[in-house]
């Protein structure tokens, strides 16, 4: 196993007045201004009990981009996430007001069936979550869930999923090990698999990179780029740089409320609202 | 170092010595009961180990007898009760970690069910007593066998809800964000995470009932001969024992010492196979 140790493209140390945009080529498909939308939110209000988290957010994600939501702790990034695959409905006091139209279809309806609108929307989270069973397993448990395969198509399907996120080379010789003997990166890794394994059409990260050493984030930043080409892409993120790095647009966010939301390279070059300045620069938050 | 400090410095090592006396002298007085427990079970158990206790029943006074009525009939017993008692108990603590976790109901089965795991055994010998053997006219093996998978229920109840809270929320969420529906994230996923901790309950249910006397002695009583019918008294070792060992015969005493050490090696047998499947279960291959 060799490991690439080049090292990433970080922005100079010398603190920069603002964070200088990477140079890494991206693989664009079209210009910025071609995407599709693919999900608009209009008008979100997040309550946990009766603190409101999310002060009313309007905004349009595209299709075969990556948005990135930054801003510091507790200032509704995540939330807003998981508003995206209705995934705080495990819990009885969360509940969200207004609209978030996927493909023009407002997925807030509680006639929404939120089983299958969940294998449309996949998510990885900060930390790696292996189910306690096989590799193999780990990415058929959800191909098999809506889909009836041969064992065979299984395979192929498996085996897909381990190449398209870096990982086939290092697991293809131990596939009936349990996931839990994976390192963190490898099992977060192993997570993305098992999340584009089920073909969804978005894919949620929350912090997928943060609990990862820096070759391991590199290698997930990579797999995000490669990604891109065929999902919506929504990623949280503490990591300016990260944001920088890998996204096309970015959401600044801040006390529930979305402060400011551009292209990426807008944001980080030239933003107009003075707190996305102070927070990008380290001045605050 | 100033000679106040010294002073704190000398109280403070001698408050750790003794703490530490106290702790060793704790920890060997428990030690030595159950070594002493263990060597007259050793001592007074093994002379009466012969190939007659494996093959034949209980004698009466000065003939040559086993034990294999009360073997046989302790193992029908505790394996019929197990299979009774485990799954209502496991579906039951299921409920209540994962279906009403924090609902009033919940709140009042858990409050129920710990009064029935702190029953004394003799109430639930005397409760089957009224409700079976009364009615029924006579005692007999299925009386037992219910008397004790009323012991079970409460046991792996209360197990299998502690090791399903132990599961990370992070692991349902998970699950749950590839569409998978609750019952199969519980049974594929959360119960694969907890399967440890569930088989130790199991076991412990096992442990706890394999010795049990009183409910016995109301509802299977016991049988002087062979008998496999489940309607009819059937023998059993804790019955068994309390007969022969209070008796004045000594060879009936030998036998009780043997049974005695029987059920001792069952349990810690079982322990044994419990880690075992347990650990392997884990590292599925």
């Amino acid at each position: 196993m060799t490991y690439d140790i080049r090292p990433m493209e970080t922005p100079s140390r010398t603190r920069p007045h603002l964070i200088q945009m990477p140079t890494v080529d991206k693989p664009e498909a079209a210009p910025l201004e071609q995407a599709q939308p693919k999900i608009a939110i209009k008008d979100l209000r997040f309550y946990y009990r009766t603190y409101e988290a999310l002060k009313g957010i309007n905004m349009t994600l595209h299709d075969k981009r990556v948005t990135a939501f930054i801003g510091p702790s507790g200032c509704g990034k995540s939330t807003l996430l998981r508003v995206l695959n209705r995934i705080y409905e495990l819990y009885p006091d969360q509940r969200a007001t207004g609209q978030v139209l996927v493909d023009g279809e407002d997925i807030l309806d509680p006639r929404m069936d939120l089983n299958l609108l969940r294998a449309r929307i996949g998510m990885v989270f900060q930390k790696p979550t292996p189910f306690p069973m096989s590799i193999y397993d780990n990415i058929a448990f959800g191909i098999r869930l809506y889909e009836s395969l041969s064992p065979r198509q299984i395979d192929e399907r498996v085996e897909e999923a381990l190449k398209r996120s870096a990982l086939w080379d290092e697991v293809k010789d131990k596939l009936r090990e349990s996931g839990l003997s994976l390192s963190g990166g490898q099992q977060q890794r192993l997570c993305i698999a098992r999340a584009v394994a089920v073909k969804p059409e978005i894919l949620l990260l929350d912090e997928p990179a943060s609990a990862l050493d820096p070759i391991s984030t590199q290698r997930v930043e990579e797999l995000i780029a490669d990604l891109k080409s065929d999902y919506c892409i929504v990623i949280v993120t503490h990591n300016m740089q990260q944001a920088a790095r890998s996204s096309d647009y970015t959401a600044f966010m801040y006390l529930g409320q979305l402060i400011e939301f551009d292209q990426t390279e807008a944001i980080f070059t030239h933003p107009k609202e003075r707190q996305t300045e102070d927070y990008i620069t380290g001045r605050f938050g | 170092m100033a000679v106040a400090s010294s002073a704190l410095y000398h109280r403070r090592r001698a408050a750790n010595f003794a703490i530490l006396a106290l702790s060793l002298l704790a920890t060997a007085a428990g030690l030595i009961v159950l070594f002493l427990i263990l060597w007259a079970l050793l001592s007074k158990g093994v002379p009466a180990l012969s190939s007659d206790l494996f093959t034949k029943p209980t004698p009466a006074p000065g003939n040559q007898g086993g034990l294999i009525n009360a073997i046989y009939g302790s193992a029908m017993m505790t394996a019929l009760a197990t299979m009774l008692g485990t799954p209502v108990g496991i579906l039951c603590g299921t409920f209540l970690a994962e279906f009403a976790r924090g609902s009033r109901l919940a709140q009042l089965v858990r409050f129920v069910n710990d009064i029935l795991l702190s029953a004394p055994s003799i109430v639930i010998g005397l409760f089957v007593y009224q409700v079976m053997v009364v009615r029924m006219g006579h005692f007999s093996a299925w009386a037992g066998t219910v008397a004790l998978a009323i012991i079970v229920v409460p046991v792996v109840v209360r197990t299998t809800e502690n090791m399903l809270i132990l599961v990370p929320a992070s692991l349902r969420e998970a699950a749950v964000a590839l569409g998978a529906p609750q019952w199969k994230v519980v049974v594929m996923v959360v119960y694969r995470a907890a399967i440890q901790g569930m088989l130790t309950g199991v076991m412990l249910a096992v442990a706890r009932i394999a010795g049990e006397s009183a409910p016995l002695l109301f509802t299977a009583l016991n049988n002087q001969f062979w008998s496999t019918n489940m309607n009819a008294p059937m023998a059993n070792l804790p019955v068994v024992i309390f007969q022969f060992a209070l008796s004045p015969y000594a060879d009936w005493q030998t036998l009780a010492w043997g049974g005695a050490l029987l059920i001792t090696l069952t349990i810690l047998g079982l322990n044994i196979l419990a880690r075992f499947v347990a650990s392997w279960s884990t590292f599925a291959k």
